[in-house]
């Protein structure tokens, strides 16, 4: 589903990503872990469409990158620490408006559906600024799957949020990657990643360093994995 | 489910009607616009002691400056509202072409700056007793609007994304806008002297000369200032 | 490229030559101006910064065309250069512009299209340059830098179209009859020597001060390249 050969990235003289390669098949929900500065943001906004590889091969639900980013994006969907999201527009609004963006049709019903899903459908005509950190992010994976697409990026989805509405978002995305989605999420909370991820990624001064699975891991745990891969 | 990339001017309303909706919710912006412009109003009132002899030669002067200030304000405003929480992202990962963006925008800013001239003409004309109810003048403030709002959306885009944000806007927008806005300052002072049609012709033409280069131009750059 | 290329050396004294020349020619060796007297003697080196101040603004719009379309960071190297010299010349044709308007005119400033074109110009080079220090990523900072050398370019000329419909007194020095009313005058061949000599003069010096400064540019990116490797 997501294929990334050789690629770098650089910001001016500063070289991000320094050949990374990576790849995820259909289905599969891959955590994506490393230190702060590691490139994991800007490996995400590559994959997003939002930021050109400098060098390299980027191919996401099969379309090359940058070249048709624009068949890429209407398959993509994409959360962010940032909601996304108008304050001084109502949750049905903010969901209206994307819909329109990416052209969905038979909207109002396609609303109701994911504003169940994220279990805001009371909250539906109230301003998203009276939203609570927690009810923001729900409703922002409900914009991102808004078009039903193939492939979910979310980007440190947790940050700010309490113990509650963590364990909340964690339902939510459950229910998002059950679709048989492909999903790849950076994360710095080990133990979230670990319940939801199937399969682990180390990324380290802009390369993959070292990846496990789910099943693999059963003998150590994640952190105990982390470390090594990271001091190795 | 069915989904099917929208067109270009589909998913230039949506913009158009996102902001307005927004903005005739909360009334932030416009409102904040018409405080400011009549604060401008009054300042000049006293600045340039406008009696009736000068009024009428000064007129098309103080009402440009105070659309230029107030427009700076909306610019700012309607640009942070979409960086501040990351919808600038939101609207770049939309499988719309990228001039959608630029042209919602332009249009949303275009649609404040004129609810605001329009509030702002009458109670001109009460506070001075001159008559701005014309239709000549409406369409000369509707080209200058026009060509203002078109780099402004352009420059404020460009802005945003820097370290001083706010206080740059101003810099970069005006040193650019001034043929417009001299050029719309020229044309209604004639009007409003009652100057021969000829004389207003050439500043006419450069107003529209000047919209449809810089609307042109945006519309080619735009890309520019939003990739990464 | 660490040691200093020998033509750019050898352009760099033939500069301080042509540039004594030029000041001998238009103070000693032209005649003194019938009307105006000494104080005529600014004019070949106002017209002469005017040209390459001028010059230097259409190659820095030309070489932002140029870097928008090939993303060639030597381009971006160019345009700074051609601004930062161009404001410099466009400053020095202003001061003098003021010193000879002061007798001819019997004011240090009027709001007259060339010199209100040459202010807005200024006040364009010095937003430039404020756009450029705000951003940090290199490559945006090419990008707006040009885009904005662009829009300049562009809303210049038309400044000038439209201020021209206010009022204009500056003189027309060169094929003009009507001028000499508001302080224009016929050169004599001596004259024009010293006036041809200044615009050679500066043609010289422009060159020599944009290739020190692309060079400058150069060398400042080297440096950036070796702070990262030591980083490393």
């Amino acid at each position: 589903m997501i294929e990334v050969k050789k690629l770098v990235k650089r910001f001016g003289l500063k070289i991000i990503l320094r050949g990374l390669d990576f790849s995820v098949e259909p289905g599969e929900f891959v955590a994506l872990l490393g230190p702060n500065g590691a490139g994991k943001t800007t490996f995400l906004r590559i994959l997003a469409t939002l930021s050109r590889p400098s060098l390299g091969e980027v191919k996401v639900a099969g379309y090359n990158l940058p070249a048709q980013s624009a068949q890429v994006r209407a398959k993509l969907g994409v959360v962010s620490h940032l909601p996304l999201l108008y304050p001084d527009l109502t949750a049905e609004e903010n969901l209206l408006f994307y819909g329109r963006m990416y052209g969905v049709e038979n909207m109002s019903a396609r609303i109701t559906e994911v504003l169940e899903m994220v279990g805001l459908e009371n909250r539906r005509k109230d301003l998203v600024r009276t939203f609570s950190r927690g009810m923001q992010q729900r409703l922002a994976i409900g914009r991102a799957v808004i078009h039903d697409p193939e492939v979910m990026l979310f980007d440190e989805p947790y940050t700010g949020l309490d113990q509650d509405a963590s364990e909340m978002l964690d339902e939510v995305l459950r229910s998002v990657a059950a679709k048989g989605r492909t999903v790849v999420m950076t994360s710095h909370d080990l133990a979230r990643a670990e319940d939801l991820a199937t399969r682990f990624d180390i990324l380290s001064r802009g390369v993959i360093t070292a990846s496990t699975t789910q099943k693999k891991l059963k003998k150590t745990n994640l952190l105990a994995f982390y470390k090594e891969s990271l001091e190795a | 489910m069915k989904t099917s990339s929208p067109s270009l001017l589909k998913a230039t309303l949506a913009i158009v009607r996102k902001d307005l909706a927004a903005e005739f919710r909360s009334f932030e912006m416009i409102s904040a616009m018409l405080v400011f412009s009549l604060l401008v109003i009054i300042i000049f009132n006293f600045a340039l002691e406008l009696d009736i002899k000068t009024r009428q030669s000064v007129t098309a002067g103080v009402l440009w400056t105070t659309f230029a200030f107030a427009g700076t304000l909306g610019l700012n405003r309607s640009m942070s509202v979409e960086k501040d929480r990351g919808c600038m992202d939101g609207l770049l990962l939309a499988p719309v072409d990228r001039s959608a963006i630029y042209f919602g925008k332009a249009i949303s800013n275009l649609t404040f700056m004129l609810v605001v001239e329009a509030i702002i003409l009458p109670v001109y004309s009460m506070l001075y007793n001159v008559n701005l109810f014309r239709i000549d003048l409406v369409g000369v403030i509707l080209l200058g609007s026009i060509g203002y709002t078109a780099v402004g959306t352009l420059l404020s885009t460009m802005s945003a994304q820097t370290r001083t944000r706010e206080i740059l806007l101003p810099i970069l927008l005006f040193p650019v806008a001034i043929p417009v806005l001299l050029a719309a300052v020229k044309a209604s002072g004639g009007l409003l002297t009652g100057a021969e049609f000829s004389e207003i012709l050439t500043p006419l033409n450069i107003l529209i000369v000047y919209d449809v280069i810089f609307i042109a131009v945006a519309f080619m750059v735009f890309d520019f200032v939003v990739e990464e | 490229m660490q040691s200093k290329p020998i033509a750019l050396t050898i352009l760099d004294i033939i500069s301080i030559i042509v540039l004594g020349v030029a000041a001998y020619l238009s103070l000693f060796f032209a005649p003194t101006e019938a009307v105006m007297g000494q104080v005529q003697r600014v004019f070949y080196f106002h017209v002469g910064t005017a040209w390459v101040g001028l010059l230097g603004f259409i190659l820095a719009a030309a070489a932002g065309i140029a870097y928008l379309v090939t993303k060639n960071m030597a381009w971006d190297r160019f345009e700074v250069a051609a601004v930062e010299v161009s404001t410099m010349f466009f400053f020095i044709t202003i001061v003098l512009g003021s010193i000879w308007a002061r007798p001819a005119w019997n004011t240090w400033w009027t709001w007259d299209p060339r010199l209100t074109t040459a202010a807005v110009t200024e006040l364009i080079y010095i937003a430039y340059f404020m756009l450029r220090q705000g951003i940090d990523d290199p490559e945006k900072r090419a990008r707006f830098g040009a885009v904005y050398t662009l829009l300049g370019g562009l809303s210049a000329p038309i400044t000038f179209m439209v201020i021209r419909l206010f009022r204009t007194i500056h003189p027309v020095v060169i094929g003009s009859a009507s001028a000499e009313a508001q302080g224009g005058f016929d050169m004599t061949s001596d004259m024009k020597v010293a006036f041809f000599f200044a615009l050679f003069a500066f043609t010289v010096i422009f060159i020599d001060l944009m290739w020190n400064r692309i060079r400058l540019g150069q060398l400042e990116e080297s440096v950036e390249q070796l702070k990262l490797n030591v980083a490393i």
